[in-house]
């Protein structure tokens, strides 16, 4: 196989793996700049990869990514209400909610679809090439021929680094992260700060299901988010709550589960479990060496 | 006494919080809560078989956890460390044929504590080392055992006829006693035991003391206390792992006799709710796993006789998580719940 | 220019402020008098709209308003220069000041506005420096920038001298003079009487929430302010000693002894003390003046057995009591109760240990001795530690720690925060304790308190030790402690 067509293969992949992850970690970015750590993202992933789902199979692939949206900020908004509203703690809390969206999206799908569930076919999100750029060799197919997801996630980094640190909004919020009642003494109005950015958030966990099932899998299973929001988590902390470095994370994670499809297409037999877990070995790894240097936001879980 | 009416109080609501959600999704609440009722408690049988059976795991688990939380730390990994019990107790569970019976059901729970041990040494070393938040570590490890446990089921530890993905039955001696006529085994004595004897270590020793010290005021502790409170958490977590590793062992040895996947219908989670609703009391985490036990036996025969997916109980156990978390926050603490909980996001080793 | 005119504030059973009156003119430096609890700060956080008052008015420029938030009050010209240090210390001063004041969030802008703010104000500061890293009177220089970022013309400083050593204190207040010489109006908080005879206009003083005097500085003394804070005879002399007492000590054994010991800065990063030489005789009582974050934590914390040192001896009697300096964080667990307080401290040589049990009936018992004994209020030995007010928590350390007949008490800043009958019965214990033969090493950040209690003053300045020469003043003990900053 030519070497060329087969690293752009890899990184394309890799990219598409990333997608999900450099989503809700994103989200997550701006939850825990403002303070609060939400363990709820994989809850809030998974019901957006439902809604996604069932919006996608009604009136299709966008109003799919619209409802995923709108699931994952409901069950953020109701995170926020325990989490910052009643000050319950974060981590519990995020635990419960995750526990109750596993509950709530399993019955619902065997209500709505049955128990042979599997295997349904959903209008998805295709690639889209950007013309002139996708042509460029090796990182134009990597980059620039992917589904809308991928340039969404693309764009928010430097969006989402321009608020956090050039506008007003984003001092407020990093302040309330840093030193929440300094920051109240200043006038902040911290926690109307931290629930938004909770349901800001929970969007991001939202869109990031609704492309895991519509540009990526293209179906749903029970549980299909496996642990990935906790991942999107450690790359949070491993991207040192840095959109850039959140974007290295979640393309390092995407790399490691490439590599699974990689070696395969090479003829290398290994067992395949050895690679499902490489990635959260890696994490740990990272997280390991990156913590030495690392300081989370001042008043994080407080 | 307040603690046990908060308990209550969540219970119900969490049953209410089912019947609403049953009714609104379509299905017969009644039916439903009643399938529930007599799946738990409807008979001796199903008491013992299914309800008792199913609060061991839950109770040995909730155990680790509240030791673990008493100690200022929260270890989400317990549905790893079960697997990794479960995983050596397999193994070993297959070399111990002809063996008396008492020493081959000793080796094999102790391999199981030991190997839930290790499964959090790494988080544990992580932690005091690089100052990794033990929530992130815990957690990740759960998926890696997973992955392991996949891998063993269709390598290492397959049946002979290498078709299905689980093991071999472990040898006969090596296989808990059960009560005649039920499927209820040896284990619920050392979920009880543990109970018991953490109750006294927690009360009356100086120990346990200091776990609570710890827990509620790291710094107090080792400023006024002398005592070497990292040290301490570090012990809570090691702990709480043998006693999740424990449980696997237990689910092999009394249970399933055998090693495959889903060997664990998710009792690292769980176990955290049984946990918060026994107050990281250890007689309370007892009852409570019992509940919880019920609870899950009572969702299979949901399943099976009302068509209820058995997995919507989830959504009680999350009601009941909430309340019981809510009840800490008036107060500042059921137990000092809240302060305990509001140590445990340090930032790394700041750079200054 | 500001007025309140009958402000009445309950805080649960507590009664903070009985109608109290307060004006300020313009362009005048009005001191606002009283002890700890007093009610001086609640009136000022009314005024700044932090807290709501029960009833009362607030006029402003003979005009009533209500100010419901800071926001509202720095709309009107108000500016508050807190006690504690309120930026935040991860971001910059630029950030902090931008913050504060409500200004855009484009950083060069932000920069640029804050270095000019600085410097015309005579109070430069580096915009890009982290808040956290700041010295103690850098800091200072960045709560009063950011007051005067919002224009604020009244400014309202609550304790601005406390953490300060005298020179620098004289440069804060002559501060405040030039900027009311310009115009602006102050208030300024303090329990110092010195400081509000030398610098305010006018006076104001509170007592357990009422206005017990009011009017210009010109004609009161320190006894007539003294009489309208306390009412009567304190007992114990307010301004006490002005120069160290310098006591030969009656024993020759030696209890606590450094010899060129270094230890290391508790954050970890860089030397706290070095060469650090010192002895302590059974009965002395030696106090230790410094400017925070000059070593002299690490020295306290060494000898207390708490950090461990890099090098050099260090040799001391046991057993040890130390009395942390902060009583919720590091003395007591808040939500244990007295009993399990007591048992944190005494460990496991204490008596009701047996063999790794706990006897809790023994534990309570003695504990109910000690709430006797030192005249704590407070329900019974089961109550949560939480429930009981900082001066009587305090009593608790101290009972504690004294309980275990220490040879060696080490205390950091033993009265922060408590009423003068409260901070007297400590200083009695302390003295007692030394009169029974134990070495007392201790660190006020109020260098009255220092004078008052100890024999010996020793300065710690950048790490170094130096002892102050008997009878020597304040004035010169305060340039010690600045000496070397000038040097470096």
């Amino acid at each position: 196989m030519d070497s060329e067509v087969l690293v752009a293969g890899f990184l394309a992949a890799a990219v598409r793996v990333a997608t999900p992850l450099m989503l809700a970690a994103t989200g997550e970015t701006i939850t825990e700049r403002s303070g609060v750590i939400n363990l709820g993202l994989e809850g809030m992933m998974l019901a957006g990869a439902l809604a996604a789902t069932m919006g996608a199979t009604a009136w299709g692939p966008w109003s799919g990514v619209a409802c995923a949206i709108v699931a994952g900020m409901i069950l953020a908004a109701a995170f926020a209400l325990l989490a910052v509203g009643a000050r319950a703690d974060q981590i519990i809390t995020g635990t419960a909610i995750t526990l109750a969206a596993v509950g709530l999206t399993g019955t619902v799908y065997r209500q709505a679809y049955g128990s042979g569930g599997a295997g349904l076919s959903i209008p998805t999100l295709e690639s889209v090439a950007i013309p002139g750029l996708s042509e460029i060799p090796v990182l134009g197919m990597a980059l620039f021929d992917q589904p809308a997801p991928t340039y969404l996630a693309l764009l928010s980094m430097p969006l989402v680094w321009w608020v956090l640190f050039r506008t007003r909004l984003g001092l407020a919020l990093r302040a309330t992260g840093e030193g929440a009642a300094m920051a109240r003494a200043a006038g902040v109005r911290t926690k109307l700060i931290r629930t938004g950015a909770t349901i800001v958030g929970g969007g991001f966990a939202g869109l990031a299901g609704a492309s895991l099932v519509l540009a990526q899998v293209g179906s749903f299973t029970e549980g299909m988010t496996a642990g990935r929001g906790y991942v999107a988590i450690a790359i949070v902390v491993l991207g040192r709550w840095h959109p850039g470095g959140i974007a290295l994370g979640a393309l390092l994670f995407g790399a490691a589960t490439a590599l699974q499809f990689l070696l395969q297409t090479l003829g290398l037999d290994a067992p395949y479990q050895l690679f499902l877990m490489l990635p959260y070995l890696l994490t740990l790894l990272a997280l390991a060496g990156a913590v030495g240097r690392v300081r989370a936001p001042a008043d994080l879980g407080r | 006494m307040r603690a046990l009416a908060w308990a209550i109080a969540a219970v119900g609501l969490g049953l209410a919080v089912l019947f609403l959600g049953l009714e609104a999704a379509g299905f017969s609440a009644t039916a439903g809560l009643s399938a529930l009722w007599l799946g738990a408690f409807g008979s001796w049988d199903a008491f013992t078989s299914s309800t008792l059976v199913r609060a061991v795991p839950l109770i040995l688990i909730g155990l680790g956890i509240s030791v673990a939380f008493r100690g200022g730390a929260l270890n989400i990994g317990a549905e790893g460390q079960f697997y990794a019990g479960a995983i050596a107790a397999t193994w070993v569970g297959l070399q111990l044929a002809g063996q008396p019976r008492p020493v081959a059901i000793a080796v094999l729970l102790l391999a199981a504590a030991l190997a839930g041990l290790c499964w959090i040494v790494i988080p544990v070393w992580l932690k005091l080392r690089f100052g990794v938040i033990e929530v992130i570590s815990t957690l990740l490890l759960n998926f890696v055992a997973l992955s392991l446990v996949s891998f063993m089921v269709q390598g290492p530890l397959q049946e002979q006829g290498h078709i299905y993905p689980q093991s071999d039955p472990i040898a006969e001696s090596a296989r808990l006693p059960l009560l005649p006529g039920s499927r209820l085994h040896a284990g619920l004595i050392l979920a009880v035991a543990g109970g018991l004897v953490l109750w006294f270590l927690f009360a009356r020793t100086l120990w346990g003391f200091r776990l609570r010290a710890v827990g509620l005021g790291p710094r107090a502790a080792e400023v006024s206390g002398r005592i070497d409170s990292q040290g301490v958490g570090a012990m809570a977590l090691l702990i709480s792992g043998a006693i999740a590793g424990l449980a696997g062992g237990v689910a092999v040895s009394g249970v399933s006799y055998a090693l495959f996947q889903n060997l664990s219908p998710g009792y690292g989670f769980t176990g955290l709710a049984v946990a918060l609703l026994g107050g990281l009391h250890p007689i309370g985490v007892v009852i409570s796993g019992i509940l919880f036990g019920a609870l899950e036996a009572g969702a299979g025969a949901m399943q099976r006789d009302a068509g209820i997916p058995a997995v919507a109980v989830y959504v009680v156990e999350a009601v009941v998580i909430v309340v019981a978390l809510l009840a800490t926050v008036p107060r500042g603490g059921w137990i000092g719940l809240r302060a305990v909980v509001r140590k445990r996001i340090a930032p790394g080793k700041a750079p200054g | 220019m500001l007025e309140l005119v009958g402000i009445d504030k309950r805080f649960g059973s507590v009664h903070a402020l009985r109608g109290v009156d307060f004006t300020l003119a313009r362009g005048e430096v009005h001191a606002l008098l009283g002890e700890n609890g007093a009610g001086k700060s609640t009136l000022m956080h009314v005024a700044y709209g932090l807290v709501r008052p029960d009833a009362g008015e607030i006029r402003i420029a003979g005009a009533a308003r209500r100010i419901t938030s800071p926001r509202a009050a720095r709309a009107l010209g108000l500016g508050m220069v807190h006690q504690h240090f309120t930026s935040v210390p991860a971001l910059t001063v630029a950030e902090n000041v931008a913050l504060s004041a409500g200004w855009p969030g484009r950083p060069h802008e932000m920069r640029e506005r804050t270095r000019l703010l600085s410097e015309r104000m005579g109070l430069p500061l580096d915009p890009d420096q982290r808040a956290g890293r700041l010295s103690v009177s850098l800091k200072q220089r960045l709560e009063i920038v950011k007051a005067l970022a919002g224009d604020a013309k009244t400014l309202l400083l609550d304790e601005p001298t406390g953490v300060l050593a005298p020179p620098e204190a004289e440069l804060l207040l002559q501060m405040v003079r030039n900027f009311t010489a310009s115009g602006g109006s102050a208030v300024l908080i303090t329990h110092k009487l010195d400081e509000a005879l030398l610098t305010a206009d006018r006076v104001t003083v509170l007592r357990q929430g009422a206005v017990t005097l009011t009017g210009p500085v010109a004609g009161q003394t320190v006894e007539s302010l003294a009489h309208a804070m306390i009412g009567g005879d304190p007992g114990v002399p307010l301004t006490g000693r002005e120069t160290v007492k310098g006591s030969e000590p009656r024993s020759s054994r030696e209890l606590i002894r450094l010899d060129s010991l270094e230890v290391s800065r508790e954050s970890g990063y860089g030397i706290a003390l070095r060469h650090g030489s010192l002895s302590v005789r059974a009965g002395e009582i030696v106090g230790v003046a410094a400017v925070e974050g000059n070593g002299q934590r690490e020295l306290l914390r060494a000898v207390a057995g708490r950090i461990a040192p890099l090098r050099g001896k260090l040799q001391v009697a046991q057993p040890v009591g130390f009395i942390p300096e902060d009583r919720t964080s590091e003395g007591l667990i808040p939500a244990l109760s007295l009993t399990e307080n007591v048992v944190l401290g005494l460990g496991s040589e204490a008596p009701w240990v047996h063999g790794g049990r706990i006897a809790w009936r023994e534990a309570t018992a003695r504990t109910a001795e000690l709430i006797r004994d030192y005249e704590i209020i407070a329900p019974g030995p089961g109550t949560r530690a939480a429930a009981l007010s900082g001066g009587n928590q305090q009593k608790l350390v101290v009972a504690r720690e004294l309980s275990r007949v220490p040879a060696v008490i080490v205390a950091e800043n033993p009265t922060r925060g408590l009423d003068i009958s409260a901070a007297a019965a400590i200083h009695a214990r302390l003295r007692s304790a030394a009169a029974a033969g134990a070495a007392v090493l201790f660190y006020s950040a109020d260098l009255d308190e220092v004078l008052h209690l100890a024999d010996r003053v020793l300065v710690v300045t950048r790490g170094m030790i130096s002892e102050a020469a008997p009878g020597a003043s304040r004035s010169e003990i305060g340039a010690m402690m600045l000496r070397a900053e000038r040097e470096a």
